[in-house]
């Protein structure tokens, strides 16, 4: 299956999935060489479309496409007609009029990279790098990526994350990340653990595909995962009292130095940035060998190429949609 | 459509055969020799091209200087196509700086495969020198670009499908056209 739009973790297949975790394996190794670059997008234009603050996924979407020889332009809301009152609608257009292959959006909005995509504002191959509390593909994949590397080692190429035991724990209310995880894990046949306070699980959950514990030490303890994965505490997006303080979460949610001890000697500690240190991961949690933190980063870079080429490399019908 | 064997097990064999010895032959030796197999059929020939060198010059160490060069990403023609899988690329550990590096692959059509592989060593480092070896050499050229270790020059028209198949792969031995 080839996509047309990465707007969703659900609209990868198990194949397409393990196709791009492929790829990126190539990436992967394009990255470790000398010349990090290939050919492949030449003539190609992607517009960065930031509304919303990034470090990581900007940079390494901004690298993923100049090491495949697309012309990247970077579009940060602040310092642009945006701060005038220039709507989505005519942000988009404009980009359209002045020729684009691929739109990379990150936005506050849920939903703001579906709309761009079925608009008709736009032709070009939309990404969603981010929309809200919605959906984060792009690191859900990068996620899998290091997990499978991980686990499997040299022999990853093909394989899914069959039986594999994650914990999400955290802010899974505020989360696209986890929302992302949760159905690629699921595609890829991984069994997905949540772990939150009450406050900060999703008033329905009915349809989730997923183990729920308010208790961390309980699910490290029964579970025995092969990875946990932190969320990070979205201060930003918490218009509530969701826990009393920051040392409580800290206590009962956070991954300090006592739950390391219930971790398996190679459980993956996951976090996909950026960290606050001492709330929901310590410092010893973070920096510790079994920590994938910067890997996932370096993963990054290759599964934002991967996906680029799956989605820009082929042939295209701008008349269809 | 007709099918007609033009390549028997034994004559993929025998050439498979004597483009190893040319091969040590030009390189005076198998000093710095690296075999880059393109993928799927190029990788297969250049092992078993490696086997029999090896077997004639044990000092050639067959597995540490067999690779493989994928070049999907180096097509010119990506654009006109469904987006294609991308193959496996390896190189071997010593790398391709200053080496004698062989690109093998099953046919020599348009000769753009073998372009798009001249690129992609470009960015893997720079061989001291670059030859080409193929068990097919079926003509109808678009580059300028021609092999310096032919298995059988096969004058075909552009309408016949040149079908190589190889043990590992298809299950049997055998270089077909159809036509």
């Amino acid at each position: 299956m080839t996509l047309k739009h990465l707007l969703s973790a659900g609209d990868l297949d198990r194949d397409t999935a393990i196709a791009i975790l492929d790829i990126a394996e190539e990436m992967a190794g394009v990255n470790s060489r000398d010349i990090k670059k290939l050919p492949t997008l030449r003539g190609k234009t992607v517009v960065n479309l930031f509304f919303e603050d990034s470090t990581r996924t900007r940079i390494s979407f901004e690298l993923a496409e100049k090491r495949l020889s697309a012309d990247v332009i970077n579009f940060a809301a602040k310092g642009s007609s945006v701060s005038k009152g220039e709507s989505l609608k005519d942000t988009a257009q404009t980009l359209e009029a002045m020729g684009t292959d691929a739109v990379v959006i990150r936005h506050s909005a849920s939903g703001a990279a579906q709309v761009l995509a079925h608009s008709g504002w736009i032709n070009g191959a939309i990404i969603n790098a981010g929309d809200g509390t919605h959906e984060h593909p792009t690191q859900a994949l990068l996620d899998a990526f290091t997990m499978r590397r991980r686990l499997h080692g040299a022999a990853s190429h093909g394989k899914g994350l069959d039986g594999v035991k994650v914990v999400i724990v955290g802010d899974i209310l505020h989360s696209r990340v986890a929302r992302s995880n949760l159905l690629l894990l699921n595609t890829l046949g991984a069994e997905v653990h949540m772990v939150a306070p009450p406050t900060l699980f999703p008033v329905n959950t009915s349809n989730w595909n997923a183990s729920f514990h308010y208790d961390f030490d309980t699910a490290l303890t029964s579970v025995k995962p092969d990875a946990v994965m932190m969320l990070r505490v979205q201060g930003e997006r918490m218009n509530a009292s969701y826990f009393p303080t920051e040392r409580e979460y800290s206590r009962m949610w956070g991954l300090n130095g006592d739950r390391l001890g219930l971790l398996g000697e190679s459980t993956l500690i996951m976090h996909p940035g950026p960290m606050n240190r001492g709330l929901e991961i310590s410092s010893v949690a973070a920096d510790h060998k079994n920590s994938t933190v910067l890997e996932q980063v370096a993963n990054g870079v290759s599964i934002r190429m991967a996906v680029l080429y799956h989605l820009l490399s082929g042939e295209r019908n701008h008349q269809d949609d | 459509m007709s099918t007609r064997t033009v390549l028997t097990s034994g004559d993929i064999d025998r050439a498979i055969t004597r483009i190893a010895h040319e091969i040590v032959e030009s390189n005076h030796g198998t000093k710095n020799l690296i075999l880059l197999g393109i993928p799927t059929r190029g990788v297969l020939l250049a092992n078993r091209i490696g086997q029999v060198i090896q077997r004639h010059y044990p000092e050639f160490d067959a597995v540490a200087a067999t690779g493989r060069l994928d070049i999907t990403m180096y097509r010119d023609d990506l654009a006109k196509h469904p987006t294609r899988s991308v193959g496996e690329t390896a190189i071997p550990a010593a790398g391709i700086e200053n080496a004698v590096v062989v690109l093998i692959d099953d046919v020599l059509y348009s000769g753009r495969t073998i372009r798009a592989a001249l690129d992609a060593l470009n960015d893997l480092g720079r061989p001291s020198v670059v030859r080409l070896a193929v068990l097919v050499d079926r003509g109808h050229r678009e580059l300028p670009i021609r092999a310096d270790f032919v298995g059988k020059n096969l004058p075909t028209s552009r309408d016949e499908r040149i079908n190589v198949q190889l043990t590992e792969n298809d299950g049997e031995t055998s270089v077909v056209i159809e036509s």
